[in-house]
């Protein structure tokens, strides 16, 4: 009866653990691959333009004998002699959009958010409606709005409101178009949603009963708002205003239509090098001043106003 | 329900607290990740990558690259042209001077309307050009001063005189030589685009102008008067106003007319340089005056009877945008025919009575007169000996001109 107490071979056991063990690292992998498509295009439609912008702004030469990198770094400090007023004047102008958006954009969301009710997605849709247009399309509407012998201009003669603004420099005799505030003014309404719409989501994500709770603590409805709902929005606020002021600061479709001579941004300057005076590397130069400052002002501001979980 | 109260929470609770987002963070967040692959990508590319991506010389190959000229075997051409720049039909989608060449010759035409802008399209079309390699293209349509460039750059091909007797002998004098392509050996002009002066008369309310000084100086057009971002139509006026030749000035003189317009500008007199949106400022009235294409004007003419032009006694600016055959092209012999045919008197008249624009082609009255009595007396398409006599053109500049002339006149428009 030796047979029988010839043992089975000891196989599966040993077997199973190796088969065990892939899924676990296919496991850890996953977060990876997953990652691989957003980091290759990442890659390619950033890292890559990135990197022979910043060849371009240190490259000497001509279109006729080719452009050689020479490490001509003077390139950006003459850019920015040349240019510092357009600069100002970019972060002036994305800077009073800015203002101007969360100041519309803030109790536009809060009444959406909170007292719109059933008409809440009508208003929105109302909100993204324009985005179905072309930005140029959006943008040369506003010549029409704004024309010299249009009602808007005429009431504002009529109230001496252009009299106050183009003593403030702000417009020019008796016209809004081709000034300053006809820029600022398509800037703000170009970028309004961009504003409403991160406000609306984190004021939309504030839970009534804090409201219930102040107003039982007998919090008057102001100091509910400064002491509940808006520390609560700060998150919407930050990110609507980064995503108004970063896309105006760049924006030259604005000046170009409304503005005038002296309304050029630093988006007309860096058009103007690549395309018509050829000046690749002056206009790459600038773009990588632009994206700098933008780079600098976020990380203040952000540290600022202290929400980084935002970054 | 203590230990939900946060204040209640010991020192050492909440310093963990804390500690565990770091470390969550610190695991794969976003910001960790940039960092690090911000920092990969320096230390791997940085300094070799920068230095690796120089732009190599435009190619100076004079004469063009020909490519193998497939144009027996492969009966197509591509044409590349300028939106609302060619006849359209009632239904809009046909173009019949296109369709009648098909039938006639069986060659497929692929019409693409996809240049909007020169300083744009050449920045669409350079990387392949500066490669030598075929833009999928067998004609595009250029302004001359960047057909000018091209040329320059060796990127367009030379054009066999055999296959082109109609153009060759009904081209218009006026366009027979430019000082950038002597004899038309690249190029053929499509349309000749006249740059006047427009106004709105109800803008005006009565003021007078004649010349573009009355543009520049009078203190009544303030902040209505518009000007071209196209340099060489603008500064050419400026120049032949001040009686200086746009075909042979020197940079002097070029500076001396920056300096009149810098001087209008800074007065407040100019509202704004524009491209082809000028048309809408003028027919609102929001220009009483501008400097203008003569092809819109006469559209604009027809919607709104206030506008109208004027030729200055000093003259007016012809420019002209130009066939040309791009190197490496497929259908070199097919281009070329199909260039030819637009020079025959039937269907210049038809372009013609379509689009407005100063006609190149001689010979075309009576058969514009067929389609259109209007259009055929109309000096700003057809133009007259008088009108011919007022035609100047913008001499062709050097590499190193173009880029100080062109930086200068941006200076001017603010930027």
């Amino acid at each position: 009866m030796a047979t029988v107490t010839q043992s089975p071979p000891p196989a599966p056991a040993p077997a199973q653990a190796p088969r065990a063990k892939p899924p676990r690292k296919r496991g850890r992998r996953t977060p990876y691959l997953l990652l691989l498509p957003g980091l290759l295009w990442l890659f390619v439609f950033f890292a890559l333009p990135v990197i022979y912008q910043a060849s371009t702004s240190v490259q000497t030469g001509s279109l006729e004998d080719g452009y050689e990198v020479t490490w001509h770094f003077a390139t950006y400090w003459d850019a920015l002699s040349a240019y510092w007023p357009q600069f100002v004047r970019s972060v002036l102008y994305a800077a009073s959009a800015t203002v101007l958006c969360l100041v519309l954009g803030y109790p536009l969301a809060y009444l959406i958010a909170f007292r719109a009710g059933r008409w809440r997605n009508l208003i929105m849709i109302l909100v993204i409606a324009p985005f179905f247009a072309s930005f140029l399309i959006r943008t040369l509407a506003w010549k029409t709005i704004l024309a010299d012998s249009g009602p808007v201009v005429e009431i504002l003669n009529a109230l001496h409101v252009l009299d106050v603004t183009s003593w403030l420099g702000w417009t020019a005799g008796d016209r809004v178009l081709a000034t300053p505030l006809a820029v600022v003014c398509g800037l703000t309404y170009n970028f309004l949603p961009f504003m409403v719409l991160p406000l609306y989501t984190s004021l939309e994500r504030i839970d009534p009963r804090l409201h219930e709770a102040a107003n039982d603590l007998y919090a008057r409805p102001s100091t509910t708002f400064r002491r509940v709902t808006l520390p609560l929005s700060m998150p919407g606020v930050v990110s609507g205003t980064l995503l108004t002021f970063i896309p105006a600061t760049g924006d030259y479709i604005n000046a170009d239509l409304l503005g005038s001579t002296d309304t050029r941004m630093i988006g007309n300057v860096i058009q103007t090098q690549f395309l018509r005076i050829l000046d690749y590397p002056t206009a790459a130069a600038l773009s990588f001043i632009l994206m700098a400052a933008i780079l600098f002002a976020v990380t203040v501001y952000i540290r600022k106003s202290g929400t980084e979980d935002l970054v | 329900m203590e230990q939900y109260e946060p204040d209640r929470l010991s020192p050492a609770q909440v310093a963990a607290v804390r500690r565990s987002f770091r470390n969550g963070r610190a695991a794969l967040s976003r910001r960790s990740l940039l960092r690090t692959s911000a920092g990969g990508a320096l230390a791997f590319g940085g300094v070799g990558a920068l230095s690796a991506c120089g732009i190599p010389p435009a190619g100076s190959t004079r004469g063009g690259v020909s490519a193998e000229d497939h144009s027996e075997k492969e009966k197509s051409v591509a044409f590349s042209n300028w939106t609302e720049y060619m006849d359209v039909d009632d239904s809009g989608r046909e173009h019949p001077t296109l369709d009648a060449f098909t039938e006639r010759t069986g060659i497929k035409v692929t019409y693409t309307e996809d240049i909007n802008d020169n300083t744009e399209f050449f920045g669409k079309i350079k990387p392949q050009l500066a490669a030598g390699q075929d833009t999928g293209r067998d004609i595009v349509v250029l302004t001359d001063w960047l057909a000018a460039r091209l040329i320059r750059l060796g990127w367009v091909q030379k054009l066999d005189p055999s296959h082109l007797p109609h153009a060759y002998a009904n081209l218009s004098s006026q366009f027979r030589s430019p000082d950038w392509d002597p004899g038309r050996a690249y190029s053929y002009p499509w349309q000749g685009i006249a740059a006047v002066i427009a106004y709105n008369k109800k803008a005006l309310d009565g003021v007078e102008v004649k010349t573009l000084s009355d543009l520049l100086d009078n203190p009544k057009l303030k902040g209505r008067v518009g000007l071209l971002t196209e340099m060489r139509d603008t500064m050419g006026l400026a120049l032949l106003d001040m009686d200086k030749a746009p075909e042979k000035f020197t940079a002097d003189d070029y500076d001396a007319g920056i300096a009149r317009l810098q001087k209008a500008v800074d007065q407040g007199q100019v509202r704004r340089f524009t491209g082809n949106d000028y048309t809408s400022d003028l027919s609102k009235g929001d220009f009483a005056a501008c400097v203008a294409w003569a092809g819109d004007i006469v559209q604009l003419k027809a919607d709104n009877p206030d506008i109208d032009f004027l030729i200055p006694d000093s003259g007016y600016m012809t420019s002209s945008d130009n066939l040309m055959i791009p190197n490496k092209a497929r259908h070199k012999t097919n281009a070329e025919r199909l260039i030819d045919y637009y020079f025959e008197p039937r269907p210049a008249a038809e372009l013609a009575a379509y689009i407005n624009f100063v006609c190149p082609v001689d010979g075309v009255k009576d058969e514009l007169a067929k389609i259109d009595e209007d259009a055929a007396n109309n000096p700003l398409i057809l133009p007259d000996q008088a009108m011919q006599a007022k035609s100047r053109s913008f001499r062709s500049l050097s590499a190193e001109e173009e880029t100080a002339f062109e930086a200068k006149f941006a200076k001017l428009t603010g930027a």
